[in-house]
């Protein structure tokens, strides 16, 4: 198991690695001056200077990225040039509120997916099957800022039920709570569809499995074949692909921060993008890459436990 | 060796495929009838049609100019002048949803055929090149796509400026990594087939053996995938341009209509609604189609689509 | 070959009621495709039946459709099908649902896929169990831990928290005779049971089912391809040819006086009985076709067909000098010198 988890931080490094390498090539790529590439034409001179010799620019190329890598490894994401602020200490002031965000989403996303998908293997071929992939489909396919926009629009807009803006007042959790539902609506209605098709998908293959017809000679009840025997091992098979969405999940929620002004890392890249400051976007892209691939490890090393044959085998 | 150039002849899928034009019109047939005779298939299609014509005849269904602005005009209710009002800045929202369908269809179509012609290639070199090649590239197809794109897409904006081609250029970062390693899979399970062996044992040359053998295999499981495709295109595309990274704010767009409307949220719903409802159905009528379209040609492609 | 030293299956009456009385069976797929056609089968208390035939005679379809464990585009008919004093015909489903377990249980060609990877075999037996109320679990613990002691499973406790991976494809199977045997059923029923096991598993678990036998009381129906099998375990032995049974009789009587071409012909197959010396395996020409294709499925690929066989449906005859061989067959039938039998 050791060396199980050892080699998938290895992959999960090199993955690292190569969004630092990206985004450093990309730096030096664009034609023109790397501090205005990276800061835009008004930043002042100052910042530049900052940013320069954050970065070593006046040293060769190959020293710059030595030096850039070592100052990843030693967890230092640098300083914002334009708030002089630790860009580390930034980030992770917003990022509680954008896990809040993807796990409510995830939450509910996931309960109300594992339900669809069980009644529709249940009435597999019948009319609530067609119309559970039908709805599911739909789900997947539209945009989340439109449905954020949409709930927007009806909830707050209109029927004025829900806080339009902000996360809440911290110390105030029903405040906060509230203003979570929208948001995690918006984000997770598609992960609603795109769990429910798994699920169904996964447990339908299980259903096929001999010893499914072995539990059926003996008169087990399809419920208990279903819940007890398929159920687990769908959730078995689909776990790591769903531990990989909750990571994706943390960069998904971009819209909804910005069409609901909440803070959070999606708010904060965009925020940053707006004005160019690149050594602050380097930084978020940085950290979700870095709980990307961290929810890629968990997902696989839990998956590996539960599965027993797995478990034995290293 | 002749006689089993022989026996592969069966075996090989597309042999001479404009030889069989009636067979091609009749598989066109069966495949349309397939999309039909499902509900789901049926309206993908009809959708997929309405808007591919509605941004084909664009200018003339537009009765405005998409970008004129009459600032005296500003947000006005649909009336039969303007049938969906007009923007804060008094430009004809039909019309610009109307432009806007042309819009999305050219970003979506330029950038998933620039992300084909480059995965083509690329995964064709990592299935039939050399073999030290091969672990190297498929690393960094699956390297990249486990990155979490819409973060590195704005770290793309940040740094070239927004605009059409940095749209086109993140989807191309998106989508080709997915394609190249279709093209890798089905190029690596035709190589071990017997036809190809047999062409190789026939001292065929690697040129006719990629053109006439693997491309026109490749190619088909490819464009299904393309066609699945193009709402999550579609889609980043309207992302993009409602966060304001997209393709520029005069242009009329579905995002950037959404984008508009969102700031006048308070004061009118209409603009909202009128950039959302096509976006809205472009993205089901594309799904809906593609998928059908899978299931009527290559089931096996089956995958399924994160939003 | 010795037969187990039982009264002979088709003795004076009062005969006891039979545990599966089939009459006239037929199974399709979907609307037109027949898989069993017009079967008679009588299996009586205590006794084996083995049922032979090449794939896709639809042995396993009829040992399946027992269960009620054909998939659902299935179509069963008959006159009679009575399992264990219930008309499976005219069975619900919770009626049918009643009978898998107490009135037959089955076990599986591959016991490697027979029983769910990620469960273990304890909690797997005890949710087969599911009939028996008991809180606590003890008692049904008790059960199955002297289930697994009876079928000879090693350190039986321990086995319960060992996951199905962790035992070999014989200690599986085992298990899963174990399981058909805590139903108490009145049939076993068993599906290729040997035929993913290597030869010295094959004879323990054969040994096993036949001491089952006199120890539980249990009749056996066991599907196979392979003869060896069948001759080793089997009482009685039906031939199963594109649907029909061809012919019925003793194992003796199969196996030292085959009547009908096509059990003939797969005696001359049989590797094991094949002459040292032949340079090619001999194979019987063609494939099995369309059940109830014509009036004698076998007339296509059979050597002594007469001008009859394609005008005349074969009558299922009485034949030879031993009790109970039945034959559907022009030839054999009036043909009254028995072909050249084989001893297995």
């Amino acid at each position: 198991m050791p060396g199980f988890i050892l080699r998938r931080t290895a992959i999960a490094l090199a993955i690292l690695l190569l969004v630092a390498l990206l985004l450093f090539a990309m730096m030096h790529m664009i034609p023109g001056d790397p501090t205005v590439v990276a800061l835009g034409p008004r930043s002042t001179p100052e910042m530049r200077e900052a940013f320069r010799a954050m970065m070593g620019l006046d040293r060769p190329v190959l020293d710059q990225l030595g030096l850039l890598l070592v100052r990843l490894a030693q967890g230092d994401l640098g300083l914002d040039v334009w708030s002089r602020r630790p860009v580390l200490t930034m980030v992770l002031e917003v990022l509680p509120y954008t896990v809040a965000l993807a796990l409510a989403s995830f939450v509910w996303a996931l309960a109300l997916g594992l339900v669809l998908g069980c009644v529709a293997v249940v009435h597999h071929g019948k009319w609530g099957d067609w119309l559970i992939g039908a709805v599911s489909v739909s789900f997947v396919a539209v945009p989340s800022f439109v449905v954020a926009l949409y709930s927007l629009l009806i909830f707050a807009v209109w029927l004025n039920w829900l806080p339009a803006i902000g996360a809440g007042e911290p110390g105030d959790i029903g405040a906060q709570l509230r203003a979570l539902i929208l948001p995690s609506f918006a984000v997770g209605l598609g992960w609603v569809g795109y769990i429910s098709r798994l699920v169904r998908a996964a447990m339908i293959e299980a259903m096929s499995e001999d010893y499914v017809r072995t539990l059926r000679a003996y008169g087990v009840g399809e419920g208990r074949i279903i819940y007890r025997y398929a159920l687990k091992q769908a959730l078995l098979a689909i776990l790591s692909v769903i531990a990989i969405g909750f990571g994706s999940l943390l960069t998904g929620s971009i819209f909804a921060e910005i069409v609901f002004t909440r803070p959070g890392l999606g708010k904060m890249t965009y925020d940053a993008v707006i004005s160019r400051n690149f050594p602050l976007v380097m930084g978020t892209v940085l950290v979700t890459s870095a709980l990307y691939v961290t929810c890629m490890i968990l997902a696989d090393v839990v998956s590996a436990w539960l599965d027993p044959r797995v478990r034995s085998a290293i | 060796m002749a006689m089993l150039t022989d026996t592969a002849t069966p075996d090989t899928p597309t042999e001479a495929a404009g030889s069989h034009e009636p067979r091609a019109l009749a598989r066109f047939a069966t495949t349309l009838a397939h999309i039909l005779s499902t509900p789901l298939g049926a309206i993908g299609l009809l959708l997929a049609m309405l808007i591919v014509l509605t941004a084909l005849l664009a200018p003339l269904i537009a009765p405005y100019d998409p970008t004129a602005i009459n600032v005296k005009d500003r947000l006005a209710d649909p009336s039969l002048t303007h049938l969906l009002g007009t923007d804060q800045l008094g430009r004809d929202l039909f019309s610009r949803v109307i432009l806007g369908t042309r819009t999305a269809m050219t970003v979506a179509l330029t950038a998933l055929a620039t992300a084909l012609a480059l995965a083509l290639p690329l995964g064709l070199v990592a299935g039939y090149g050399p073999r030290w090649l091969d672990g190297p590239m498929v690393l960094l197809f699956d390297s990249i796509s486990s990155l979490p794109m819409i973060m590195l897409g704005l770290a793309v904006v940040v740094l070239i400026g927004p605009g059409v081609p940095t749209v086109i250029l993140v989807i191309v970062l998106y989508s080709v990594p997915s394609y190249a390693r279709l093209v890798r899979t089905q190029t690596l399970s035709l190589k071990s087939r017997d036809f190809i062996k047999a062409e190789q044992a026939m001292d065929a040359g690697t040129a006719r053996i990629l053109f006439r053998h693997l491309l026109p295999n490749v190619i088909g499981p490819l464009l299904i995938l393309a066609c699945l495709d193009i709402s999550t295109v579609i889609t980043l595309e309207a992302g993009l341009s409602f966060l304001g990274l997209g393709v520029k704010p005069q242009i009329p767009s579905w995002g950037n209509i959404l984008s508009d409307g969102f700031a006048v949220i308070r004061k009118s719903a209409v603009p909202v609604v009128a950039g959302g409802v096509p976006l809205v159905l472009a993205t089901l009528g594309f799904t809906f189609f593609g998928e059908a379209l899978r299931d009527a040609l290559d089931p096996r492609l089956a995958r399924e689509r994160r939003p | 070959m010795k037969p187990p030293s039982l009264e002979p299956p088709s003795a004076e009456p009062p005969l006891p009621a039979p545990v599966l009385d089939m009459r006239h069976v037929s199974v399709s797929y979907g609307a037109h495709v027949p898989a069993v056609l017009g079967v008679d089968l009588t299996i009586r208390p205590r006794e084996i039946v083995g049922i032979i035939g090449e794939s896709g005679s639809g042995k396993s379809t009829l040992a399946h459709s027992v269960l009620g464990l054909l998939p659902k585009t299935a179509r069963m008919s008959g006159t009679r099908f009575n399992l264990a004093g219930t008309d499976i015909l005219k069975a619900d489903r919770t009626a049918l649902a009643a009978l898998r377990g107490p009135a037959a249980a089955m076990i599986f060609q591959n016991p490697m896929t027979a029983f769910s990877p990620i469960h273990t075999l304890g909690r797997q037996l005890t949710d087969l169990l599911w009939r028996d109320r008991d809180p606590s679990g003890a008692q049904k613990r008790a059960r199955i831990v002297a289930a697994l002691a009876e079928v000879g499973i090693p350190d039986p406790v321990g086995r319960l928290d060992a996951f199905p991976f962790q035992l070999s494809g014989g200690m599986l199977q085992r298990v899963a005779i174990a399981a058909a045997l805590l139903m108490q059923p009145a049939l076993l029923i068993a599906d290729e049971p040997t035929t993913a096991l290597d030869v010295t598993m094959e004879a323990q678990i054969l040994h096993l089912m036949r001491s089952l036998r006199e120890r539980a009381g249990v009749s056996i129906l066991i599907i196979s391809h392979h003869l060896g099998v069948i001759a080793e375990i089997c009482d009685r032995v039906a031939v199963m040819y594109a649907g029909r049974i061809v012919e019925e009789g003793t194992v003796e009587a199969i196996f030292r006086a085959p009547r009908h071409p096509y059990t003939q012909a797969l005696f001359a197959c049989e590797p094991a009985l094949v002459p040292t010396g032949m340079r090619r395996l001999p194979v019987i020409a063609g494939e099995v076709p369309r059940p109830g294709a014509s009036l004698c499925d076998f007339a296509s690929r059979c050597a002594v067909k007469a001008a009859r066989c394609v005008e005349q449906a074969p009558p299922w005859t009485r034949s030879g000098e031993f009790p109970g061989h039945h034959v559907r067959c022009h030839g054999s039938a009036l043909s009254g010198s028995p072909p050249s039998g084989r001893t297995p």
